[in-house]
């Protein structure tokens, strides 16, 4: 039904779509439970203070988060390579950094531009590959 | 002490995290059915996915090393090593998954690595 090239144009705009839900749903998620751990302070080695601390509401929405973030990323990985989805979800990275800097008024330094930059370098050079490199026959094999 | 074992769990948990998934993954196939009903129908399958299974019990062990290591060391040291993974999950993506992984992925994942240190300082 669908041409080759059809295809390939077809994957790439899902790999698109899922990816920046990918990497929103990681930041926020990343960014509420942090906050939340944060007022929790030190809370310990036991299991149980572990599992108690995901009663707390800031911890409890970036769980929530974390659970559509591995839900997408099941779904993203389910055709799209490692070696793509890693680097180019990096970019988060840049996202929880601009936005604690702006958010709380800091100016960014030169070395986080830097890091900026090559972050950004790299998941610009990542995403022109291909998203998908393992054939039909080559995940016959893996499988 | 504590904190480079936790450390060395967070990197190790991670790594088998994502490649037991992405192979896992691989072995269903692509997810092309987003409605309800088809999303449960796929997670029925994936539970019986022992590649999903084993990522699903690293990813776990990942998630609380890494909120432990976040109560005991600051954003800017567990970011940054969370971030070390690229490198071996990359390496094990040709490897073990064997996905096409050229200079432009190499280089990418080389630049994010050193970029991610420089952002976390």
């Amino acid at each position: 039904m669908h041409g080759a090239a059809g295809n390939a144009a077809r994957l790439r705009s899902k790999t698109r779509l899922f990816t920046v839900i990918v990497v929103v749903s990681n930041v926020t998620g990343n960014s509420a439970l942090t906050h939340g751990m944060k007022q929790l302070g030190d809370i310990g080695n036991s299991p149980l203070s572990l599992i108690g601390a995901l009663f707390h509401p800031w911890v409890a929405l970036g769980v929530a988060l974390l659970i559509l973030w591995t839900l997408t990323h099941m779904a993203l990985l389910s055709w799209a390579d490692l070696s793509y989805v890693l680097p180019v979800t990096a970019i988060g990275y840049v996202l929880t950094a601009l936005c604690g800097e702006f958010l709380l008024g800091e100016t960014v330094s030169i070395a986080h531009w830097g890091g900026i930059l090559l972050i950004t370098a790299g998941v610009t050079l990542v995403g022109m590959t291909t998203p998908a490199t393992t054939s039909g026959a080559a995940v016959e094999q893996i499988t | 002490m504590i904190k480079w074992l936790l450390v060395l769990t967070l990197i190790a948990s991670t790594t088998i995290g994502d490649v037991a998934r992405s192979r896992g993954m691989k072995k269903h196939g692509e997810v092309r059915e987003f409605h309800p009903g088809a999303i449960t129908q796929a997670l029925v399958t994936l539970a019986r996915n022992q590649w999903v299974i084993l990522s699903t019990c690293a990813m776990a062990v990942s998630f609380f090393t890494f909120m432990r290591l976040l109560s005991i060391a600051p954003v800017s040291f567990a970011v940054p090593v969370s971030a070390a993974t690229l490198i071996p999950e990359t390496i094990l993506a040709r490897l073990f998954l064997g996905e096409v992984v050229d200079w432009r992925r190499w280089a990418g994942a080389g630049l994010i690595a050193v970029g991610v240190v420089l952002i976390s300082r």
